[in-house]
Formats: structure tokens, C-alpha cells, sequence
């Protein structure tokens, strides 16, 4: 389908429904991101399917003036992947929460990014469940107090990167609600790629877990305690660009720069490379013991599996010049015999 | 090499109607092969016929036990044949085991032909005989024919140029050789079929093919059977014929509508027992425009089928009863997007994992009333394995013109059992329409035709139509997120009562028998077969007794409760502890019986025979 390229704005993309989310939530500022960022992609809106399974997050199609589709709790990928394969010329996005992706939707999460079907997920992880009233969530953590966990959660948290990277994710980001234009050109650059792209999108829960991420990412900190990804480059961060990120051994860690410490001595991110060793590394690095990493962890080449089916059905009816053959073709297979 | 049978020998012919025979033994003796050659032949000749395969529930059970027994048994004749027999005239047993497990359903006087060569001090032990039933009076009551099968075989293949093992693997053609004889069938098909199958390897070919003939002139030469037997044609409707499976036949009906339709068909099914030969054969369609997705689990089956007939495909999902289980919610947001999907469940005993190699009609209930809220879908069943061909095609014209899910019941006896399909035009099928809507002057998702009270079926992609659908609450008309009291009321009635409009569709019941008498029985599914038979053999008898049978569960049809007042007793004979029973007695205020059985196994036409003669003359 040959698509002229239409030019949007955030307005065209906002659709009539009142926005009911708690106020100073951080999810107002991710549709108001993911409005530009796709209202810049120069395709039509009816082109553009949004999906979701259940929570907070997942109200986030009634607000967008596209074709929208609020599912069941955690079975948003599993709905995608038949709107996708069913038309693979759609734009889809799938929005969802912690809980709804990494816990009851957790099976199909891995599964759609094993098949690499070309969408972008948007994960909003606010380590916390909202929209049942704050139990813990599957990124919450060790020890964290909430009201299923009163003397403190017991659960391990997932790491959302490096689950995707484990699933075989073709293309994994991290980015901040509040980080505008941030977060505007990482759901640009995943809506590029051609196959599952994963963003984990840090988002505060003003209500039930308010600041989780501030000390990391919040205004003040972001500089020093957050690294940007770039492919190629050395890892480099803090406010005044001193510090990296040197590769000893099999671990990560931190150093001063000077005092015989390089650029050329830090380790350098390669998103592209065929394993996924680097973004792997990338992962683990955990605040407060380093900064955390945010940017496109890993982006690679791989067929998607809608077009992997177009050609297969491509394949079976070259005999019948593209189309479907006759019916009876089909009933008449194998042997049959004549009664008159 | 000729392939004419021998001229007829001087053993007596004798004539019979029908014929049922029964080949078993290990899952490696080939049964399954052997019956589906002797079924194939027989059509080809000309009779009707009905075959029911039993696997065991094991890939390969350990050899020579009870429960590692293969069954395929088929009934085949001059007259209509409806199910594959109770009682088999002749038993093929390639060894101990498979002579225990079905030797007690052999009809008194039958025939049993056995392997002598498998029946060693060993396999006797696993299949628990203290002596060889072949050399004591064990089989008394039956005409045994003894057959060192293995060593013929060998015997035969001694100079093919293939291994002892491969020879060995030829026995069960040799066998097949010897009942050809026996029914007078010829050998072209199967000669023609193993030398295509093996074309590849040519010695394998020859080899099988020499093990049939030998067979067949063993039995000729050496005057094996007291007499041998002819079945003539059956007065079968014109048309050309193909065996079909429920499976395979449910498949094709599924693609045909589709196709009808000009959509495509996208499958999102998980392997499950006794389905998946349903995603086995559309997953072979593509060149019609089929997607498979075989899928991480049940669940993400029907949410990806959901997904893709939102986007404008069929959405289908292919299951059995522990997978219905699981997609009750995503059931229930298919009814509330009103969008169409069908679910085909493959009934086999439950609960739980229960049976899965055999079959039950135990998921009615569940398929009615299996989801939370008040979730009405249309529910219809197949009754024999070529009317799942119809009966996926009116779940797909249910589905499409009411935008509703559809449920379509099938089970594990229909899905595996065979029968004659007479192949249809294709011209002749009806039409189907999915008749999207492309007209944004107006458009109100959740407005409702005046007649079915379907809603529109617009596809993204569609230019000034962009809308959102979800499970929550829909306000009437616009569609959007609604907790309104009055709404929901209304909304619920409109999905009820949308449901309830199929019934202005449904062809007029089919009665077997008269419309109105002393008895009435009311079957669904499976069962057909057997009650047919029955109903018809008490009314040659002279008994007023009649049968209908449901194709449409939900809604059931206008008609029936107006038939059932029209008859003094009513019986539901049913493969669970009264389902439809229950549903009947409470719709129509019917004081019906059920015959109820549990088994794993179909009704034998006897049990319903005595079924009707207790409901008629009160319980002896
Ligand atoms: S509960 Fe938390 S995540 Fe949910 S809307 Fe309110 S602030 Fe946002």
C-alpha cells in the first residue's frame, strides 16, 4: 500500500474522551509524547492501531483518535499479533503496565518478541499495581512495603530490558515519562525498526509509589545519575562528564576520568552486534550502584513474522498466480471416486 | 505386474448387507494404515461406510500390552451405514493384547484372525493370559483362523533386497491381502497408494505390495475361510465421493465459508488433543489464504483470533475441552466487541485432562454458560464427520452475520472417524457477506441493524472511521466506555436478544418419524449416527417412536418445544450425565429422561434399542 505522507498534529491524534487518570500521573505526559512522536511519523491515522490489555496504562487507547483496542489483562501481544498478521500493512502500538505485560501477561510478552512481529510495545513500569490499589507489581523488588506486602515483599523484581534482551528482542530502549523529547525520539526511532520494539518507559505513580525513580532520573539527578546509550560511543556520564563505565574482568565499573583514566580505556555500546552480550551488560547496571542506563539497549536486523507468513502464503499460491485457488481444487484432494 | 485379483475360487459366496470388522494391535502394527486402506477400498467399491479409529492415549506405548492397543474399526455395506457398528464380525488381532482387550465385542460366531507368531510366552504373560487362548477352549464361541502372519511374510520377502525389520513391517498388509479376499475387494487402490507412497523407494514398494498379494492368494490357495463374502453397492446419491475426517471436514468447511466470504481465515490455535489435526490441516491451506499461528498457550489462541477478525479476517481457534476452559475471558470480550470468531471445541473426556483420546459431549454446559456475566453466544454441534463440512460453515455464517463468537461442538469421534463426504459445488455454497462498513456519514460503532441487531464490522485502515472497542461497558450506539445502570441493562438484553434473532434463520427441524407420537428423542452432536439407526429399527418394529436432532444448542430452534408437547415421553440420550436434559427441562418445562454414558466410547445402537424399549414400556 503506497501511503502519502500526512502531516499531524498532537490534536488530530486526541480524541473526545476525558482523560481520567489520577492527576500528576506520570502516564498524562507519555500520551502527550507518544501524540507528537506519532503525529511526526508521516503516516494517517487510520493507519495506526493502538492495543492494550488492563490498568492504568491500558485506558490509554480511548484517549488516542486512532483505531484502538482495549483487550484483557496481559493478553495485549497475543491481540496484536492477530490484528498484525492479519494486516500487516497497520501501524500498531501496544500499551501496557508492569503487572499486565511481566505477570499475567508475561508468557505472551516473551512470545511476541521471539517472533519479532513488526510493533512497538510501550511498557509503562511504575514497579506497583495502580489500578487494583497498590500491591506490589513484578518490578517492585525485595522488601518493598505495600498493601499485599506488609512486612515486606518477598518477590524478586524482573528487570524489563533484561527480560525483552533474554526473549530475543530485536529492539529494547529505556526511556523517562518526563523526558519529552526523549522519549519522543526513542518511540520514533522503534517505530523505524522493522520488528518488536520493546521500551521500557520509567513512569511515576503519583498515588500509590511517587518518586521511585526520581533519585535516578528526576530533574535533578538525571544528569549525574543516568546514562545515555549511544552505539559506538564510550560510556560516559555524570554532570560534568567525568565518569564512566570501564569493563573489568566480566563485570562493570565505575571510573573517574584522569589520573590515567581514558575515554579509550571505557567500554564502548554496540547496539547492533549479532549476540547480545553488550546490551546484556548494559542491563544489569542497577542504581545506585551505577547510573541507570536509558536509550536504545540493542537494535537489530531480523525478518519479522508477518512477512515470514506473507511469504509462505506467497509460496503456496504461485502455482495458482497469486490468488486463491478454486475451492474446488481443495474439496477434490486425495482420492475420490464417482457414484452416478 | 498385474494387479487383477485372481479368478473367484470355489469357497461359497454368500451375499451380506453389512459387515463390521475390527484391526487391532500394537501402535506399531500399522492398524490405523490397514483400516483406512480397507475403508478406502470399500468406498471405492461403491458401499457406504463409517470407520472409528481408538488410539491409545501413549505415542508408542511398550509393545504388546493392554492398554498399548490400536483399534480402528470400520462398518461398511449395501444399505446407509451411520456409525461403525457395535459389534464386529470380524476381529484382526496382531497380537495377545489386542485379542483380550477386544475379543468380548466380537459378535458370538464371528471371525478372528490371528497372528500365531505373536502370540510367544511373553506376550501372552504382558497381556495376562496364564495359557494361549489359540490352544485351549477360550475361543470357543468364535471361528478362529489361525495365521503365522510373520512368517509368511518373511517367507514371502525373502529375496527383497530390504531389511528383516522393514520386511516384518509388511505383516499388516498381508493381512489386509487376506480380508480383501475374504470381502471380495480388489487390490488396485492400495497397490496404487503403496507404490506413490513409496515411490522414493522402490524396493519398500515392491515388498508391500508382494506381502498384500501374498495375502490375498494365501487365503485363496490354501481355503483359509469356510466361505467368503460379497457387499454389494449401496443406493448412494450421485456425486462425486472423498473420505473425509470431522477434522478434516470441519477444516474445509472453515476455509470454504471464507472463502465464500472473500476474507481470509486466520487460525490462532494450540496442539491439544483431539484438535490438533484441525491446525494440522488448515496450516496446509495457506495457498487459500490461510494464516496459522500456532500460539504460546491457549489464551493467547483466541486473543490473537480476536485480534485478527477485529483487523478484518475470520478469527478462528481450534481446541478441546480443557482449552475451552481456559478462553472463557477472552470469550467473553469477543462478545463484547461483537465481533465475529468461531471456537471450535473438539470434545473429549474430562474433566480436567480426563480422557483425551476419547470422546464425550460433556463441554455442552460449559460451552453455554462458561464465562462470567451474562454471556450468551451461539452454540452448534456436527453430527457425523462430513456434516462438520456444514456445520463450519454455518458457524461461519452465524458468526458473520450476527457478529457474535460461535461455538461449534464437534468430538473425538467425529473428529477421527471417517465417512463418504459427496463433494459440493462450489457455486452451489451459500452466499456469505461480511459487508464491512466503509461510510463514516453516520457511523456510530455500536449501531445496530434493525434485523439481526449485528453492529458494523469496520476495518483499521478504514480512512474517518477511527473508534475504540474494549470489554468495558459500551454506551448503546457510540461505543464508548460506559458504567451507566440503565445502559448496562439494556446492552445485556440487546447481546441476549441479538443471539435469540438466529432462530429466524434456522431451517425447519428434521424429524425422523412422524411429528407427534408416543415417544420422542432428542440427541445433539455424535450421537446421531446411533440414534437414527435405533429410532428407525423400533419403527420398522411398529413402535411410535421419532427423533430430532439439534443442530443449533443456542439457541435452540423456534419449533422444538411446540414438536416436544406433541409427544407422550421424551428421552435424551446424551455422552454426559444429562446436559441438554437439564437445559430442556428448564427451557420447556419438559418431564424428559435421559440416557446417560460415560465411557469414553459412543452409544452402541443397542443400548439405545433398549433405551427405547425401557422409556416406552417403563423400566422392567
Ligand atoms: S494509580 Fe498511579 S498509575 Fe494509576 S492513574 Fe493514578 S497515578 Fe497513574
Amino acid at each position: 500500500m503506497s501511503e502519502e505522507a500526512v502531516q499531524l498534529t498532537r490534536k488530530d491524534l486526541t480524541s473526545d474522551q476525558e482523560v481520567r487518570w489520577c492527576p500528576g500521573c506520570g502516564d498524562y505526559a507519555i500520551l502527550k509524547g507518544v501524540q507528537n512522536a506519532l503525529a511526526g511519523l508521516g503516516i494517517p491515522r487510520e493507519q495506526m492501531v493502538v492495543v492494550s490489555g488492563i490498568g492504568c496504562a491500558a485506558r490509554f487507547p480511548y484517549y488516542m483518535e486512532t483505531y484502538g483496542f482495549h483487550s484483557i489483562h496481559g493478553r495485549s501481544p497475543a491481540v496484536a499479533t492477530g490484528v498484525k498478521m492479519a494486516n500487516p500493512d497497520l501501524h500498531v502500538w501496544l500499551v501496557g503496565g508492569d503487572g499486565d505485560m511481566m505477570s499475567i501477561g508475561g508468557n505472551h510478552l516473551i512470545h511476541i518478541l521471539r517472533r519479532n512481529l513488526d510493533v512497538t510495545i510501550l511498557l509503562f513500569n511504575n514497579r506497583i499495581y495502580g489500578l487494583t490499589k497498590g500491591q506490589f507489581s513484578p518490578t517492585s523488588g525485595l522488601g518493598v512495603l505495600t498493601k499485599s506486602s506488609p512486612m515486606g515483599s518477598i518477590d524478586p523484581a524482573f528487570d524489563p530490558i533484561g527480560l525483552a534482551l533474554g526473549a530475543g528482542g530485536t529492539f529494547v530502549a529505556r526511556t523517562v515519562d518526563l523526558w519529552g523529547k526523549h522519549l519522543e525520539a526513542t518511540v520514533a526511532a522503534a517505530h523505524a525498526h522493522k520488528g518488536t520494539a520493546l521500551i521500557e518507559i520509567l513512569q511515576n505513580c503519583i498515588i500509590f509509589n511517587d518518586g521511585t525513580f526520581d533519585p535516578a532520573v528526576g530533574k535533578k539527578a538525571r544528569d549525574e545519575n543516568s546514562i545515555e546509550l549511544v552505539h559506538g560511543e564510550p560510556l560516559v556520564f555524570g554532570t560534568d562528564r567525568n565518569k564512566g563505565i570501564r569493563l573489568n574482568g566480566t563485570r562493570l565499573e565505575v571510573v573517574e576520568l584522569g589520573d590515567g583514566v581514558s575515554e579509550d580505556d571505557l567500554m564502548r555500546h554496540d547496539a547492533h552486534d549479532d549476540s547480545a552480550i553488550v546490551p546484556h551488560l548494559m542491563a544489569t547496571m542497577q542504581y545506585p550502584d551505577f547510573p541507570v542506563p536509558t536509550g536504545i539497549f540493542r537494535q537489530v536486523d531480523r525478518p519479522t513474522y508477518e512477512q515470514s507468513m506473507e511469504e509462505q502464503v506467497h509460496m503456496a499460491q504461485l502455482r495458482s498466480e497469486g490468488k486463491k485457488p478454486d475451492l474446488g481444487a481443495l474439496f477434490n484432494q486425495g482420492d475420490t471416486w464417482v457414484v452416478s | 505386474m498385474s494387479t487383477e485379483p485372481p479368478s473367484p475360487t470355489s469357497a461359497p459366496i454368500e451375499q451380506v448387507s453389512s459387515v463390521v470388522i475390527r484391526f487391532a494391535g500394537d501402535s506399531g502394527d500399522g492398524v490405523q494404515l490397514t483400516g483406512n486402506q480397507f475403508t478406502k477400498t470399500s468406498a471405492l467399491v461403491g458401499n457406504d461406510i463409517s470407520t472409528l479409529p481408538d488410539f491409545p492415549a501413549e505415542i508408542r506405548a511398550p509393545a504388546g500390552t493392554l492398554f498399548g492397543v490400536s483399534g480402528f474399526q470400520l462398518q461398511f455395506g449395501a444399505t446407509e451405514i451411520r456409525t461403525p457398528g457395535d459389534t464386529p464380525d470380524v476381529l484382526v488381532a496382531f497380537n495377545p493384547a489386542a485379542l483380550k482387550v477386544n475379543i468380548d465385542r466380537l459378535r458370538k460366531g464371528g471371525l478372528v484372525i490371528v497372528n500365531t507368531a505373536a502370540f510367544s510366552t511373553r506376550n501372552l504373560q504382558k497381556a495376562g493370559y496364564e495359557s494361549n487362548p489359540l490352544e485351549d477352549d477360550t475361543l470357543s464361541a468364535w471361528q478362529l483362523v489361525k495365521v503365522d502372519i510373520t512368517k509368511m511374510t518373511r517367507e514371502a520377502l525373502k529375496d527383497a533386497p530390504i531389511k528383516t525389520k522393514d520386511k516384518d513391517r509388511a505383516k499388516n498388509l498381508f493381512a489386509l491381502g487376506m480380508v480383501y479376499f475374504l470381502y471380495d475387494r480388489p487390490l488396485d487402490h492400495t497397490v496404487n497408494w503403496l507404490e506413490g507412497k513409496f515411490s522414493k523407494k522402490p524396493d519398500i514398494a515392491a515388498a508391500n505390495v508382494k506381502a498384500l498379494k501374498t495375502g490375498y492368494y494365501y487365503a485363496e490357495t490354501a481355503e483359509v475361510f469356510r466361505s467368503t463374502y460379497s457387499v454389494p453397492e449401496a443406493p448412494i446419491k450421485a456425486g462425486t465421493y472423498r473420505n473425509v475426517t470431522g477434522n478434516l471436514a470441519t477444516a474445509m468447511g472453515l476455509v470454504a465459508a471464507a472463502q465464500v466470504a472473500d476474507i481470509n481465515l486466520f487460525l490462532g490455535s494450540y496442539p491439544i488433543t483431539p484438535a490438533s489435526d484441525l491446525l494440522h490441516a488448515l496450516a496446509n491451506m495457506r495457498a487459500h489464504g490461510v494464516r496459522t499461528l500456532q500460539a504460546e498457550d491457549e489464551i493467547a489462541a483466541v486473543c490473537s483470533a480476536i485480534g485478527a477478525s477485529y483487523a478484518g479476517n475470520l478469527g478462528v481457534c481450534s481446541t478441546s475441552g480443557p482449552g475451552l476452559a481456559l478462553k472463557g475471558e477472552a470469550m467473553g470480550l469477543a462478545l463484547m466487541v461483537e465481533l465475529p470468531m468461531v471456537v471450535v471445541d473438539v470434545q473429549r473426556g474430562g474433566p480436567s485432562t480426563g480422557l483425551p483420546t476419547k470422546t464425550e459431549q460433556s463441554d455442552l454446559l460449559i460451552a453455554l454458560y462458561g464465562r462470567n456475566g451474562e454471556s450468551p453466544l451461539p452454540v452448534i454441534a456436527a453430527r457425523s464427520p462430513a456434516d462438520c463440512f456444514d456445520a463450519a460453515y454455518e458457524a461461519v455464517r452465524i458468526t458473520i452475520k450476527y457478529r457474535t463468537p460461535v461455538l461449534l461442538l464437534t468430538d473425538g469421534y467425529l473428529a477421527n472417524g471417517s465417512e463418504p463426504w459427496r463433494i459440493p459445488d462450489p457455486a452451489s455454497l451459500p452466499g456469505i457477506d461480511p459487508n464491512f462498513l466503509t461510510e463514516p456519514e453516520g457511523f456510530q460503532p455500536y449501531a445496530r441493524d434493525p434485523e439481526t441487531l449485528a453492529r458494523p464490522w469496520v476495518k483499521p485502515g478504514t480512512p474517518h472511521m477511527e473508534h475504540r472497542v474494549g470489554g468495558l461497558e459500551k454506551d448503546d450506539l457510540t461505543g464508548n466506555v460506559s458504567y451507566d445502570p440503565v445502559n448496562h441493562h439494556k446492552m445485556c438484553g440487546l447481546r441476549r436478544d441479538k443471539v435469540l434473532r438466529i432462530q429466524n434463520d434456522m431451517p425447519p427441524l428434521e424429524v425422523v418419524g412422524e411429528q407427534s407420537g408416543d415417544l420422542l428423542l432428542i440427541g445433539w452432536g455424535g450421537t446421531h449416527g446411533a440414534i437414527t439407526t435405533a429410532v428407525e429399527s423400533a419403527r420398522a418394529a411398529g413402535k411410535s417412536v421419532s427423533s430430532v436432532h439439534l443442530r443449533h444448542l443456542h439457541p435452540l430452534h423456534p419449533d422444538l418445544g411446540d414438536l416436544i408437547r406433541r409427544f407422550d415421553k421424551v428421552l435424551v440420550p446424551e455422552l454426559n450425565f444429562g446436559q441438554l436434559l437439564k437445559v430442556l427441562r428448564a427451557e420447556y418445562l419438559v418431564d424428559a429422561h435421559g440416557l446417560h454414558k460415560m465411557a469414553g466410547q459412543p452409544f452402541t445402537v443397542t443400548e439405545l434399542e433398549q433405551a427405547i424399549e425401557a422409556t416406552l414400556y417403563g423400566e422392567a
